[in-house]
């Protein structure tokens, strides 16, 4: 077991490797054109572009300016005093990315946490009902709820749900938009994110629900499900200890990536729509102004969680499976 | 005379399918006393798996009709309810099942597994259920069972596996055990051993046994009487000695012809049943083995009772051929060497 952690911690090391290298060639390395004359401003004097160009290191050849690049977020992410040119510094504002990551956690993780409890204990109760009355009119009005939930765009519904329900009536059912943190006011909190949890959550429950009903099904057909009626359980005892634990193994996986791609700034329609000043939103911004390094340092934030979460869920599976435990 | 413990009386299973209807049995009848071991033979399609099923209520659903009774003890379970069917199943009447690498759930250790049969029927403690499944397992030859009740499926092989089955299966001491297929998945060397055990805890628990297999050597094992099925019939009923010594049926003797067998000349090929079963949906007319038959004539155009026509009594079969015609005929079938029309 101990080997198998140390195997995959140092993959996880590797991939994020892997991954820095790739995003710092398709955001810095290929994008071309001088960022210092991007940064000098109009008509600028030569010696000034120079000038920039130098202090920057953009005149370093491209895999010193890979290194500096990943030790400046590096020292964003220890916490201590640092130079000007010792972090991370977006080309249009000059902030430091690594800490504007830090200031939209906050917004990022109360929406996703909240989102995901959602997300998946409703999945579970739509799986479950359509599963248990297959073929049935109940399962046929589910199935097109969920196909609707699935394919209504998010940026669509939030505008919708924000409009019909925050802004247009005299007396709105929910606040407006914004982050409100928790430590500031828990009640105003939770009022606050839950247009933005439900409108996140209805893409995957949709498709949980799906994916579960088509699990239990199979499930429901197995040799096993038959030896535990035949052994006289009562049918609730067969659906939720040998038709529905062995159904939700597979719905670990998409969980554990759905959740860690949402986290890692993969929210930026819902933070954008509804101005939660999370990490998708800083990237939808930065990408609007084609900034390249919170590009590149969201993209690495997001890989960061898609490794730990994945890795996560190898050791939540082994636990789940019995029989993928390496020995 | 032994306690009557089932009773099957003209069963018929049909299921509604989107082609029409299955007609998947299609009067049944037999009865099992205790201590006897009843061996049902038939090919994939026959029935045999159904009818046993529908005794335990497992073949339920919306689109299957049952029709004639399945007496258990005088009780009727074909309409008892499903509350009390749960309370028979596993209880009073278990089943173990073909294919012992499925059947066991693989994310449950074996005794856990063990020991959910046990309590669905018994108000026990944990512990004394788990000491109830480490000795039900040490009775079914499984080593060192206080160390494999912790195990999981698939860390048994599967003869192992299949005797954990026995083991569930005989948790609650059933007074029928139904085995469908139980060695057809495993090793010729394994089924002898799981046959053996079978009947030895037959005795042991003072119960039993319907014994459902495709093969006829498995049955001359164990069983006392034997029931040859096709396409949802019984075609030939009787004690094992009447089926081996005396077979009436062409059917049985295509089956008894199809063993390889060490006391007669090696044939150059294995002899075989020509054709395949019928569709349950679309069922021939008269005699259903009439199609494969190589003795059929005219008069199987209508389809045979189940009648006995021979000296033994409690001997059944369905065909037309008179006695005389059969002595002569089945030799040279069951030898595998002719195929001549009577």
């Amino acid at each position: 077991m101990l080997a198998f952690v140390i195997r995959r911690l140092i993959g996880m090391v590797a991939v994020l490797f892997g991954v820095s290298v790739l995003v710092y060639i398709v955001f810095i390395l290929i994008p071309g054109g001088d960022p210092a004359e991007r940064m000098a401003g109009k008509n600028p004097l030569p010696a000034n572009v120079a000038n920039i160009r130098h202090q920057w290191g953009f005149d370093k050849p491209f895999y010193v300016q890979y290194v500096r690049m990943m030790e400046k977020a590096g020292n964003g992410v220890v916490p201590g005093k640092h130079g000007e040119f010792d972090v991370l510094r977006s080309f249009d504002t000059r902030q430091d990315v690594v800490r504007e990551i830090k200031k939209g956690i906050p917004a990022t993780m109360s929406l996703c946490i909240g989102a995901a409890i959602i997300w998946l204990f409703l999945g579970i109760v739509v799986g479950v009902i359509s599963a248990v009355n297959a073929g049935k009119a109940l399962d046929r009005v589910i199935t097109t709820l969920a196909l609707i939930g699935v394919s209504m765009p998010v940026f669509w519904l939030g505008i919708v749900m924000r409009y019909f329900l925050a802004e247009k009536p005299a007396h709105p059912l929910f606040p407006d938009g914004e982050y409100v943190p928790l430590t500031q006011d828990p009640v105003q909190w939770a009022y606050h994110l839950v247009l933005p949890w439900f409108c996140l959550a209805v893409l995957f429950i949709g498709f949980y629900g799906r994916v579960l009903r088509s699990n239990m099904l199979d499930a429901m057909n197995e040799d096993y499900v038959r030896t535990a009626k035949s052994k006289g359980l009562s049918p609730g005892r067969v659906l939720r200890k040998h038709v529905l634990r062995n159904s939700l193994i597979p719905l670990v996986t998409l969980f554990g990536l759905d959740f860690a791609a949402v986290l890692g700034g993969g929210a930026i329609l819902t933070e954008t729509v509804f101005d939660l000043k999370g990490v998708g939103w800083y990237a939808a911004q930065s990408v609007g102004s084609l900034d390249l390094p919170p590009i590149m340092g969201v993209t690495l934030y997001g890989a960061f969680f898609i490794v730990v979460f994945s890795a996560l869920v190898d050791f939540v599976y082994a636990w789940l499976d019995p029989r993928i435990r390496p020995t | 005379m032994a306690e009557r413990l089932l009773e099957v009386k003209d069963l018929k299973v049909q299921f509604a399918t989107e082609d029409g209807i299955v007609r998947a049995v299609d009067g049944v009848d037999f009865t099992l006393d205790r201590g006897e071991v009843l061996g049902i033979v038939g090919e994939s399609g026959s029935g045999k798996s159904v009818t046993s099923m529908t005794i335990l209520g497992l073949t339920r659903g919306t689109n299957a009709r049952f029709e004639g009774e399945v007496l258990y003890k005088g009780q009727d379970l074909i309409t008892q309810s499903e509350s009390r069917l749960r309370d028979v199943r596993g209880a009073e009447i278990a089943m173990i099942f073909q294919d012992p690498m499925t059947s066991l759930n693989p994310v449950y250790k074996v005794g856990a597994q063990i020991c959910e049969a046990i309590r669905a029927h018994e108000d026990i403690s944990s512990r004394n259920a788990r000491q109830r499944a480490v000795e039900l397992l040490r009775q079914v030859g499984i080593p060192n069972p206080q160390q494999r009740v912790d195990d999981f499926p698939h860390q048994f092989s599967g003869g192992m596996r299949q005797r954990a089955m026995i083991a569930m299966a005989l948790s609650c001491n059933p007074d029928v055990l139904i085995a469908d297929e139980p060695t057809t998945a495993l090793d010729v060397t394994i089924q002898a051993q799981i046959l053996e055990l079978i009947d030895k805890l037959k005795d042991d628990f003072d119960s039993a046994v319907i014994l459902i297999t495709h093969d006829l050597g498995v049955v001359a094992e164990v069983a006392d009487e034997i029931l040859v099925m096709y396409a949802g019939r019984v075609v030939e009923h009787g004690g094992k000695r009447d089926i081996f010594y005396d077979p009436q049926h062409p059917y049985t003797w295509g089956l008894l012809g199809s063993i390889p067998r060490l006391d007669r000349p090696k044939p150059e090929r294995l002899h075989s049943i020509q054709g395949s079963p019928p569709s349950l949906i679309n069922l021939p007319r008269g005699c259903k083995f009439r199609p494969r038959c190589p003795h059929a004539f005219e008069k199987c155009q209508e389809e045979p009772a189940l009648e006995n026509r021979v000296d033994t009594k409690g001997h059944l079969d369905r065909c037309w051929l008179t006695l005389d015609q059969k002595r002569r005929l089945r030799e040279t079938t069951i030898a595998g060497e002719a195929q001549e029309v009577a």
